[in-house]
């Protein structure tokens, strides 16, 4: 390796020259940042400017340069320089844009600019070029678990780029709901009437796809690897298993329709003549091979008279049954009269409903149904008695407020849908028995996917367990509010109604997004870098293994599962399935791992560059560590509104709350600032973390630091968690402003000067 | 009952809403209706103590086939015509004209209420208005006036006698109306004879529905 040489570079331009003593800035490069070569220019970002540093790096032997002039998020593709390790100090966002232009203010404007220097100088220094993961893998085919609507689509949007596909299915044809269906709701213009399921084209294209290999009655056994390069053991009909390398996998294992026979109160079981909407399909689905009506299950005489209930078991306060909305049931319901109206106008429909919702392209589809005579009561029915050959629902009109009932030869349930989305691996471990009791196999034709598999889906070799992570309701976790297909396995993305409820052309639409995101993976992962949120990323964590505890901290905080366990208990990296988030650096607590341009010496050397006046100078020193997903754009942006806030805090960006170690605030606080601060994205629930479980667990983390404060004697308040979101640009200044007063009303830290 | 009523009842049996849809104007709409209650949000009579059902209701009633709730009801008389329902109602049914239409089927077949006041405005409107082609301002005030009897009139007449004698000062109102005379449409044949044929179209309308 060619002997390190260091470099500072001032920029003048954006008025920074004007506002700041940039000959002071160039001397505390040379002095306290000891850089071998210090430069000033007028406009650094311009071709002239650019073409400076290229040159010192060709020719004067520059590896590590520090860009002392606008925020590390500004002019990334002039500043362009993948050779070396560099560092941006933030004078132009960070300093004079934020502080006002007047003499009262130079002084601490200047000296906020100097310790940007020094901190963007020490920084380099503690870096290193990353040189990309090594251990990749370059297999390029894609697998997709599950044979239904979305499953089929992303096989063939996959096939289409021109990847290669294995398709795992696990019953004995391909279709999944689709198929069972008689029609499905519209799709084109002018949305009035069903259409076919289309099912039969699209396995007769699979079919005809050399670039797709179709396993059917096959489930996965095995998966093990990472991106670029999984190995799946598949379990085929024969009980042999069919091993497959795959670079990246699509889990499109769709619902189970939630079981009717927990609706008792609606005579679902008492009577064939009450049947769910999957039952329906199968009795339009007969009727039409046979040429005929739609009959009554209990004596076969033509239905004369049908009720819909919309949100059987759904949708449900009293925590008895489905909490959410399914999606697609209203329109389904629709559809499903319309086989009545269609055939036979005078045929007595009615759809009993709270709330209609009709997603899509629903609204027209609703209309023509309303023009077809289908009558939409809003009402909630509390009971159907069976009586003979039929029912009489039992309901309350919502918009007349009075009890009142219909008659009907047949009752339709709108019973909503439930992931099958594998064990639950966040799930307590004593609870195998209370796995989800949908497991009863249902009696309905339909039911493909007969059960929620209390058994594992994908069977993953990772530490943390066989299968995604779930979220809200069993639904497998994605990134719901900025990267919806982003799930919390590297390389594996789930797809369809497993991920949230959706209807078919939902599913297709999300099933298309997840191919083309995990062909995107496979090509990363190929060149060894990090896929979303830090695409292209080429640093890596690397740990050092004398210095392992074996504390398993890393192991079981990753929120990626990136990290698994060798035979000696050692942390074993995946280096592919890592997001680079340093969730493991900041829990490490003998502070072994490390990226190459990220470490617990980046950070820390920062904070130990800065200057802290004494005691006397009533000029405190406090430490903002901010997210650089979202807080620090935060800042920029404040930044570029004009802004303003306190002149002693000291921004360093991180990747995420969650790769803050405590040893940088410990370090901070014996180092004499006043006050540490911390921003990052909000978590729980409905997080907006962009490593989903970052923050939080940062959070947790932190929360054990009011201890090291007591035993220092400070005041617990002096380190501050705020959850900041990117939209946060006005308030921001204002929060950090709050706080430094706060910090000026306690005494100076008593640790100054030491 | 009147006859048309029984003869109505009997033909339709129990699908009320496919008679509104047949027989009423504009009842084609009611099926339209998806029960936001916009209509009845928007209504500036904030339903006073004469209604009894707003427009959604009465629309979930005929779809529920309650015959006789709909046919007692009040509300379809009490729309003032201000159009707000109309101009807002995200189905774009036209829900003034379909509670005109309920109002008019009711009176057709005898249903509506004796001396129902809006229905009286209406008709005395009309024959006012027709007579000469444009209203005589004076002979309505009175007709309404008097509506409830001498000594009502005389009452309501002293009542509004200075906001009169204002109008009369500001050219606004002219007495010699009281007699008859007053401004007249030019072509008061021309007038009636379209009158005529309108009349003459609806009932064929009617009849070929009947």
């Amino acid at each position: 390796m060619a002997e390190t040489k260091t470099a500072a570079y001032i920029c003048k331009g954006c008025e920074i020259g004007t506002r700041l003593d940039t000959a002071a800035l160039v001397k505390t490069a040379t002095k306290s940042g000891k850089m071998n070569i210090v430069r000033e220019h007028d406009f650094l970002c311009s071709a002239e400017g650019v073409a400076m540093i290229q040159n010192d790096i060709d020719n004067e032997g520059v590896t590590h340069a520090a860009l002392c002039a606008c925020s590390r998020r500004a002019k990334t593709e002039a500043f362009n320089f993948p050779t070396i390790a560099m560092s941006r100090g933030n004078l132009r966002e960070g300093v004079i844009w934020i502080r006002p232009d007047t003499d009262a203010a130079r002084e601490t404007t200047q000296e906020m600019a100097e310790d940007y220097v020094r901190m963007a100088c020490a920084e380099v220094k503690a870096m290193t070029v990353p040189p990309g993961n090594q251990k990749t893998g370059t297999v390029k085919t894609l697998l997709v678990v599950g044979g239904g609507m979305s499953g089929m689509t992303s096989a063939l949007e996959a096939s289409k780029a021109g990847y290669k596909v294995v398709l795992v299915e696990k019953s004995a044809a391909l279709g999944g709901w689709a198929a069972k269906l008689h029609k499905r709701v519209p799709t084109r213009e002018p949305f009035k009437s069903p259409e076919d399921n289309g099912v039969a084209d699209m396995v007769a294209r699979i079919e005809a796809d050399s670039n797709i290999k179709a396993y059917l009655n096959a489930t996965i056994a095995k998966t093990d690897g990472a991106p670029g390069r999984f190995k799946v053991d598949i379990a085929i009909e024969s009980g042999a298993i069919a091993q497959e390398d795959v670079g990246a996998i699509i889990q499109a294992t769709g619902f189970t329709l939630y079981d009717a026979n927990k609706l008792p109160e609606f005579a679902y079981g008492k009577t064939p003549n009450v049947v769910d909407q999957a039952g329906l399909e199968a009795l339009a689905k007969a009727a039409a091979a046979e040429g005929k009506p739609i009959r009554r299950p209990s004596d076969g005489q033509p239905v004369k008279s049908v009720v819909f209930v919309q949100c059987a078991g759904q949708r449900d306060a009293t925590g008895k049954h489905l909490q959410y909305c399914s999606g697609f049931c209203c329109n389904t319901s629709i559809k499903q009269a319309m086989y009545f109206k269609d055939s036979n106008p005078d045929i007595d429909t009615v759809v009993l409903f709270t709330d209609l919702r009709t997603p899509g392209n629903g609204e027209d589809f609703y209309r023509a149904a309303q023009n077809k005579g289908v009558i939409f009561s809003k009402g909630v029915v509390s009971q159907v008695v069976p009586s003979g050959n039929a029912c009489t629902v039992k309901f309350k009109d919502l918009i007349l407020n009075e009890d009142t009932e219909a008659q009907a030869d047949l009752v339709v349930l709108a019973t909503g849908v439930v992931p099958n989305s594998g064990v639950n691996i966040d799930a307590p471990v004593a609870a195998p028995a209370a796995a989800p009791a949908e497991a009863a196999e249902g009696e309905v034709a339909g039911e493909v996917i007969a059960t929620i598999a209390p058994e594992s889906i994908l069977n993953l070799t990772y530490r943390q367990g066989p299968d995604m992570p779930q979220f809200k309701h069993g639904f497998t976790d994605s990134h719901f509010i900025c990267f919806p297909y982003e799930t919390r396995r590297t390389g594996i993305y789930t797809a369809g109604p497993v991920r949230r409820p959706m209807d078919i052309l939902q599913a297709q639409e999300d099933a298309t997004g997840a191919a083309m995101k995990a062909i995107q993976a496979m090509e990363n992962a190929g060149l060894g870098k990090a896929a979303h949120p830090r695409a292209g990323d080429l640093s890596f964590p690397t740990v050092r293994l004398e210095g392992c505890t074996q504390c398993k901290r890393c192991t079981v905080e990753c929120p990626f599962g990136a990290i698994d366990e060798d035979e000696k208990r050692f942390p074993l990296f995946n280096e592919s399935r890592c997001r680079r988030c340093g969730t493991c650096m900041g829990a490490c607590p003998v502070r072994v791992i490390s990226f190459e341009n990220y470490s617990v010496n980046t950070v820390g050397s920062q904070i130990k560059s800065v200057e802290v006046p004494d005691e006397f100078s009533e000029k405190p020193r406090i430490l903002i560590l901010a997210c650089e997903n979202d807080a620090y754009p935060a800042l920029d942006m404040a930044g570029m509104n004009r802004n303003e806030y306190d002149p002693f805090v000291r921004v360093i960006p991180i990747r995420c709350l969650g790769s803050v170690n405590t040893i940088w605030i410990t370090d901070a606080l014996n180092g004499g600032y006043d006050g540490v601060m911390l921003m990052g994205c909000k978590h729980g629930e409905e997080y907006q973390c962009h490593f989903v479980k970052g923050s939080e667990l940062g959070r947790y983390r932190l929360s054990k630091v009011g201890d090291t404060l007591k035993g220092m004697n400070l005041e617990t308040e002096r380190v501050h968690d705020l959850e900041v979101a990117i939209t946060d640009i006005a308030t921001l200044p204002q929060k950090i402003n709050d706080y430094a007063a706060l910090i000026k009303s306690f005494p100076p830290s008593p640790f100054k000067g030491f | 009952m009147s006859d048309l009523n029984q003869e109505m009842a009997a033909r339709y049996k129990n699908n009320f809403l496919k008679e509104i849809e047949e027989q009423a104007e504009m009842g084609e709409w009611v099926k339209m209706c998806m029960q936001c209650g916009l209509c009845s949000g928007s209504c500036p009579t904030n339903f006073h103590s004469g209604w009894d059902h707003p427009p959604q209701e009465i629309f979930m009633l005929i779809r529920a086939g309650k015959r006789e709730e709909v046919l007692n009801a009040q509300g379809m008389y009490m729309c003032t015509s201000c159009y707000n329902c109309y101009v807002r109602c995200p189905r774009k049914v036209p829900v003034t004209h379909v509670m005109h239409g309920i109002a008019e089927y009711a009176y057709r077949i005898g249903r509506a209420p004796k001396n129902q006041p809006t229905m009286h405005l209406s008709k005395t409107f009309w024959t006012n208005a027709t007579k000469h082609g444009r209203v005589n301002e004076v002979q309505l005030t009175q007709s309404l006036y008097f509506k409830d009897g001498i000594g009502a009139g005389i009452k309501k007449a002293m009542e509004m006698q200075k906001e009169a004698l204002g109008l009369v000062k500001a050219g606004r109102l002219n007495p010699m109306e009281a007699l008859g005379m007053g401004h007249k449409c030019k072509d008061v044949k021309g007038i009636h004879a379209m009158l005529a044929k309108a009349e003459e179209l609806e009932a064929k309308n009617k009849a070929a529905k009947a």
